[in-house]
């Protein structure tokens, strides 16, 4: 089966390819025009605030829910027609816990395989629990976990039936540092292995462990490309301002520089303030004004990824009212 | 200095907090809100209107073989008591007694040919009434008023001519065979009803919440990201209930017949079949429950709006008769009104299949309908 979604991922190309996708609650357009590609092998990062449709487009690429318009393959299987097939061969996480937990870590895993039908059940089982760690807390019921584990508990039931694609929804919510670092790195492993990856999330520094990245406000997509790609497109210039100053006059400047010529947006990073904006030559301008009489250093720094995505969502909240 | 709160502190606005809080949530759930209205309205109209503990109007057949003019003003006087509706004719005790295995009748009246011949001679003949008592509470009334017929039945409607006769003493006995429950005991009706009560509860509200459960707890998206089948999840949830419903109902046979010494006249084969049918059917009503209500506290809820109508209305406790016709039809309705008369009809009469038919295809029809609605009900995706 393997053998046959790959072959069928290689003529499509893309591990998913979705047009111009639509979908409806109620009045509420939830995914709005959504198109997106991913490759083979790729982590595909999808960003955006809460409620913008993330969960929503990701249930319509696996089959979960019909889209009321487009259309759209997902490992070469038509996304409506075939959602059976989709479901057989993709990997789905939840955004909330949504295995039992009052079966133990073996248990879980175990009704997973009977359910995809696994030639070597009790194999499968036990490879999937050496793999991820979890073999020592195999008879441990899933609800006494803390949330790392059942994070990992949540991979490995995703990963059992050894699907080519994961569709990963906020799979980090909730995870410490660490255990989030392990995490990663075994997506980046698995997708060595040619295996495609679409995972949401709102950390920066996981947007930034992707290859490509999608960011969606309302259900539109408004950014497609790598982190770099995304950065660049948005044509923003961003200055570090540093200097012996408190919380207190940090806030103050901020609220200074807020509705001055040239200056789009300010977000303080701990003892600095990023002030960004669209024109260099106008945001210098102001900056060297105002900052004049006040003991400072000042100077250009890359505008980040976090800055974009604020960016963006305020434009398109803009846009919205 | 670190003041411990006292435990009887009470802060009332911290309280009104909390009240305004349930209130608010309590709005919120409508099905809980239509319980806390629609259930006393329920009961009332129940106990109201519908539960009779002297059940009148009680289904009664004839074998009148003597056919005279005297046969029949007995016969009229039995229906002036208001107990008996004669809704039938009958050539012989066989039929008789297939009518009351059947429950097509719950007296059958026998008079004798040469009734009227014997009374004018004043040879005190027998009228022979057959009384299902399986339900002995719902037979008892009606015998005693007929019973008192013989002492009290107006001679004037006998005529001039037997005048001479009429003294102290009845001119004629009626004799009352109690069938099926011969002294009466309420524990031969009551235990086999058992049987339907523990079997509504347990499946109902067990496969009530198996599917509302996987909803509340988030682990039906799971679900519905494999690719298993609802028919698939919906008869694996169904099976080990099957199971659990057939043991209970052992455990309640075996006490019957054990402690409480319930007669078991018929076959443990058709017993059996019957509880499979049962279980299937009440197995339906869970799922359907299931895919309606939103969380536990719903299903649980809507499974005491299935249960009380089944407990009160079909037999079980108070006389199916005694119940005004409205309430008839829709205790026909309740799959439990069938069970209680196949399983007293298996185990106190020893219905065979052919009478057990009329009481089983309704339950088939019941479980095949509500199958459609849970299909139709249970959603493949999560639109």
């Amino acid at each position: 089966m393997v053998t046959l979604s790959e072959s069928r991922v290689r003529r499509s190309e893309f591990a998913i390819d979705v047009r111009g996708l639509n979908k409806y609650f109620g009045k509420k357009h939830v995914v709005n025009n959504l198109s997106l590609q991913v490759r083979p092998g790729e982590i595909f990062g999808f960003l955006g605030p809460n409620g913008s449709g993330k969960t929503t487009s990701i249930r319509l690429m696996c089959g979960l829910l019909t889209p009321d318009s487009g259309s759209g393959t997902c490992l070469g299987y038509d996304i409506i027609s075939e959602s059976d097939a989709i479901k057989r061969s993709v990997g789905y996480m939840t955004q909330r816990f949504s295995f039992w937990e009052d079966l133990s870590i073996r248990e879980n895993l175990d009704f997973v395989a009977r359910v995809y039908q696994m030639p070597d059940r009790k194999t499968s089982v036990e490879s999937a629990l050496t793999n991820l760690g979890l073999k020592e807390r195999a008879n441990q019921l899933a609800g006494t976990l803390s949330g790392g584990w059942k994070q990992r508990l949540a991979l490995a039931a995703c990963m059992l039936h050894q699907p080519t694609l994961l569709l990963l929804d906020e799979p980090t919510a909730g995870v410490d540092p660490a255990a989030r670092r392990d995490f990663w790195e075994e997506l980046h492993r698995l997708a060595a292995q040619g295996i495609s990856v679409l995972v949401s999330t709102h950390y920066m520094d996981e947007a930034e462990r992707c290859h490509k990245l999608a960011y969606i406000s309302h259900g539109a997509l408004l950014a497609q490309g790598t982190a770099q790609e995304i950065v660049e497109a948005q044509h923003l210039f961003t200055w570090a301002i540093k200097g012996k100053m408190t919380d207190e006059s940090l806030t103050q400047l901020s609220d200074v520089l807020a509705n001055k010529a040239g200056v789009l947006q300010t977000a303080a990073f701990g003892n600095a303030l990023h002030v960004t904006g669209r024109d260099p030559v106008v945001l210098e301008k102001t900056l060297r004004e105002t900052l004049a009489e006040l003991p400072h250093e000042m100077a250009r720094t890359e505008t980040s990824l976090e800055d974009v995505f604020i960016h963006l969502m305020r434009t398109a909240q803009g846009k919205k009212q | 200095m670190n003041r411990r709160p006292s435990l009887f502190a009470f802060s009332a606005a911290r309280c009104w907090g909390v009240v305004l809080k349930e209130f608010l949530q309590l709005k919120r759930d409508r099905v809980t809100f239509a319980m806390i209205v629609g259930m006393p309205v329920m009961m009332l109209i129940l106990f109201g209107y519908a539960i009779n503990m002297d059940p009148k109007h009680l289904k009664t057949m004839l074998i009148d073989a003597d056919r005279s003019e005297f046969s029949r003003s007995f016969i009229m006087a039995m229906h002036n008591t208001a107990y008996f509706d004669f809704v039938g004719e009958l050539r012989n005790e066989a039929e008789g007694e297939a009518a009351l295995a059947r429950g097509d009748a719950q007296f059958v009246v026998n008079i004798p040919s040469d009734f009227s011949r014997r009374l004018v001679r004043g040879e005190r003949p027998v009228v022979l009434i057959v009384a299902d008592a399986t339900d002995p509470a719902a037979a008892s009334n009606a015998i005693g008023a007929v019973t008192r017929l013989a002492e009290s039945v107006a001679w004037k409607d006998l005529g001039g001519a037997l005048t001479r006769l009429s003294g102290s003493a009845p001119l004629f006995d009626v004799q009352v065979h109690r069938r099926y429950n011969p002294e009466g005991i309420t524990q031969y009706n009551i235990v086999p009803g058992l049987m339907g009560i523990i079997l509504t509860m347990t499946m109902v509200m067990m496969t009530g919440l198996a599917m509302t459960r996987e909803r509340e707890r988030g682990t039906m998206e799971n679900l519905l990201a494999t690719p298993v089948r609802p028919l698939e999840v919906l008869t694996g949830k169904i099976v080990p209930y099957i199971f659990i419903g057939l043991i209970q109902a052992t455990i309640i046979l075996v006490a019957a017949i054990t402690l409480f010494n319930v007669p078991f006249v018929g076959s443990v084969v058709e017993l059996y079949a019957v509880l499979l049918v049962y279980i299937a059917a009440a197995l339906t009503v869970g799922i359907t429950i299931s895919s309606l209500a939103r969380n536990q506290l719903q299903g649980v809820q809507m499974t005491f709006f299935f249960f009380l109508p089944n407990v009160l209305m079909s037999g079980f406790v108070f006389p199916f008769y005694g119940m005004p016709y409205w309430a008839q039809v829709i205790a026909h309705a309740l799959p439990m009104t069938y069970f209680n008369r196949l399983v007293r009809g298996i185990m106190l009469k020893g219905n065979d299949w052919l009478d057990l038919w009329p009481n089983l295809w309704p339950l088939m029809l019941f479980t095949m309908i509500l199958m459609g609605i849970a299909l139709k009900f249970y959603r493949r995706t999560l639109d």
